[in-house]
């Protein structure tokens, strides 16, 4: 496993790359519990390489293999964000990613960002176990759930050492069931 | 701290400074005896140690190239990491969890007690319970074990709730905190246990019991310690006489450095103890050092392990707390009429969000995976940690087709489960889920084996040195001054987790090399 949270070094400074390359844009909804963490619910995204056909479809493709219905797009676009940095480093992923979507533009008759859930479905199932499949599936892992605005969607708190752990923050909180005795568990030290 | 020649042949060298190297480094600079503890990785604090998964990972885990091969399903899921082992001053004791739970007087007598069981190398141990029990009882006070030496038990968690009531519901009778080397009051200049979670982490409070901030700072102190990070061992060297003489290693700016010794001790963990022996064949030794037995290698066992994860209606937060906050105990007797020999324990677990995603069901995508993330708050989870049967082919051999950056053959780690193994692993999904639908979840879900963390047997202790690669001290049955001192010299697994008896056999071996050292046998 690699760390999927290295620095990737910024690689594409031609300015024609750029142009050429995907803006995403977007609003957290004001219930998402994502709107109290961001500074702002309008959020964007620069890509340096891939184009935004190519992006859409990734982030089409990322919601049909982890579909979360109250996940914002915010979050799913980690997934092209996070690919093309290593496009940029690598001419192979780029071609791999170029040649992937268009096999599912294809498989799904035209357009995949366009086509039915259905439709999407049977493309994705067939690109099961190719190389570019696995690149995406790999990548959505850690690029949808390795993030702080993941963190708070899916109610995972993250580090708690600044917060002093949770010996007084609710670690033993749950009152559905009751309290095992006090020889099974005895009480906390302070 | 002491600094020893390169040239001082006077001095014990230890390879690893883990459960194993960690401890007998402090065992034997103790008294008196000059060590110097050569570990590849870097030197890490709580306060480096980090509350994030992944980085966490990169900071303390053992990624070094391996390939896989066999039935697990690990070599599918992980082919390049078979273990989740780590690479840092203080070994694997910065990501253990703690549990130390001692062995049952059987376990050391598995072939005895289980019979002949085909395609196994079952074997009894050289030595027996009474032997280690004083051993155990150092081990657990030096560590702090809960509920021993009148510590009190730890507080239990939500996760730990949620076992202990379906625990109940099924009948079970012996479910608590367990034995845990975590503080639950102050004790042994450590602060008592804060709840933080990220438990494989490392510990930022330190509560947790590490050989990175308890054996070796003491060992230090004594001024009989000399220990190089960063310094990776390649090969062990001997004289014409078959006595080791010293090692080779890369220090950390990548030079190599020879280091004479008196005696070596290789405690590198089970996949690289193996490879280092294997690595340091010589004219005379030409199938690796201590291997007459051709066993170097072999029997290589990684414990059970399987993971069961519930959804219930209500939170659990199973993040929060101790990783391994209980223990269910019921099932780990010797109990043939349930199909399989040997037996588990049930251990919670928990993963932060980034790991749950990465090792719930590796691979998967779909709605029947993302339910589970939509659902983490509400997740319970628990650990199964069983006797796996040894083989004499599950094995890590060299894997010439790949080199590391020092041009050395890579470890290739074969593994198959055996039908024991499988009949176990089916027997502890069903009793976890039951135990989890007893209070009401509404889905469970079983998790296949994580990379080992438990990692045994390949260098096993053995009566006849025909059978193994060292006798009952830990000492290689073909070089007197050549020892092992970590989990490889497991002759079989028991079902408890391997740290604590890592640690007693590495108390009672510095006993031996120090009573051999002084008769001059070594």
């Amino acid at each position: 496993m690699e760390n999927p949270r290295q620095p990737v070094p910024g690689s594409i400074t031609r300015g024609a790359a750029l142009r050429k390359a995907a803006y995403l844009t977007g609003t957290i909804a004001a219930t998402s519990a994502l709107a109290a963490l961001a500074p702002s619910r309008v959020w964007a995204l620069q890509l340096a390489l891939l184009p935004q056909d190519q992006t859409d479809t990734l982030v089409a493709f990322a919601k049909v293999l982890y579909p979360h219905a109250t996940l914002p797009d915010a979050v799913y676009a980690m997934v092209p964000k996070d690919l093309d940095g290593k496009a940029g480093k690598d001419p192979k992923t780029a071609s791999l990613i170029a040649s992937g979507c268009a096999g599912l533009d294809s498989a799904a008759g035209g357009s995949f960002v366009k086509a039915s859930p259905d439709a999407q479905l049977t493309a994705v199932k067939g690109a099961e176990g190719s190389d570019f499949f696995n690149l995406v599936r790999g990548q959505c892992i850690t690029s949808i759930y390795n993030n702080e605005m993941a963190w708070a969607h899916f109610g995972y708190q993250g580090a708690s050492w600044p917060h002093g752990g949770y010996l007084h923050r609710g670690f033993q909180d749950l009152t559905w069931l009751p309290n095992p005795p006090l020889d099974a568990s005895p009480k906390p030290w302070s | 701290m002491a600094k020893f020649a390169q040239s001082d042949d006077s001095v014990v060298v230890i390879i690893g400074s883990g459960a194993g190297g960690g401890t007998l480094a402090n065992e034997l600079a103790q008294k008196g005896i000059d060590v110097v503890l050569l570990e590849a990785g870097a030197r890490q604090s709580s306060a480096t140690f980090l509350n994030d998964e992944w980085p966490s990972f990169s900071q303390l885990a053992w990624l070094d190239k391996r390939t896989t091969s066999g039935n697990w399903r690990v070599a599918k899921d992980f082919p390049n990491l078979p273990a989740w082992t780590c690479k840092t001053v203080g070994g694997t004791t910065t990501h253990w969890a703690g549990a130390s739970l001692r062995w049952h007087d059987y376990e050391f007598k598995a072939r005895t007690t289980y019979g002949d069981i085909d395609g196994t190398s079952l074997m009894d141990w050289p030595l027996t319970l009474a032997d280690l029990e004083p051993y155990y009882a150092k081990a657990e006070n030096k560590m702090g074990v809960t509920r021993t030496n009148d510590i009190a038990g730890l507080p239990g968690n939500n996760n730990f709730k949620v076992m202990y009531n379906g625990a109940k519901k099924l009948g079970y009778t012996k479910c608590s905190t367990g034995h845990m080397a975590i503080n639950s009051h102050p004790r042994d200049g450590r602060i008592g246990c804060m709840q933080i979670g990220f438990c494989f982490q490392g510990c930022k409070s330190g509560a947790k019991w590490s050989t990175l901030y308890t054996e070796i700072p003491k060992a230090e102190a004594t001024g009989h310690l000399d220990l190089r990070p960063e310094s990776t061992v390649l090969k062990i060297e001997h004289g014409a006489n078959g006595k080791v003489t010293g090692v080779v290693y890369v220090d950390k700016d990548g030079k190599q450095q020879r280091q004479k010794a008196r005696i070596v001790a290789v405690a590198a963990n089970s996949i690289e103890t193996p490879r280092l022996l294997l690595n340091s064949a010589s004219s005379k030794y030409p199938d690796g050092l201590a291997n007459s037995s051709g066993q170097v290698g072999r029997n290589y066992m990684r414990h059970l392990t399987a993971s069961v994860y519930a959804i219930f209606p209500e939170p659990v937060h199973m993040y929060r707390g101790t990783t391994m906050a209980g223990i269910v105990q019921d099932e780990v007797a010797n109990n043939p009429s349930r199909g399989f020999v040997g037996g588990y324990e049930m251990e919670t677990i928990s993963l932060g969000l980034p790991f749950f995603a990465a090792f719930l069901n590796p691979g998967a995508w779909g709605s029947d995976f993302t339910t589970y993330m939509d659902n983490y708050q509400h997740v319970a989870g628990m650990w199964i940690v069983g006797e796996d049967m040894p083989q004499a082919d599950n094995r890590v051999t060299l894997n010439t087709d790949v080199k590391d950056d020092n041009g050395l053959p890579v470890p290739n780690v074969h593994y198959d489960d055996h039908k024991n193994d499988l009949a176990m692993r089916e027997h502890a999904f069903t009793q976890g889920e039951a135990l989890y639908k007893a209070v009401g979840a509404t889905s469970t879900f079983r998790t296949p084996p994580y990379p080992s963390t438990h990692n045994m047997g390949t260098s096993r202790m053995s009566e006849k040195p025909s059978d193994g690669v060292v006798n009952k001290w830990g000492q290689t049955h073909d070089i007197p001054n050549l020892f092992i001192s970590d989990g490889s010299q497991y002759t079989t697994g028991a079902a408890e987790n391997p740290t604590l008896t890592i640690v007693t056999l590495a108390i009672r071996q510095a006993d031996t090399i120090s009573s051999m050292m002084s008769k001059h046998e070594v």
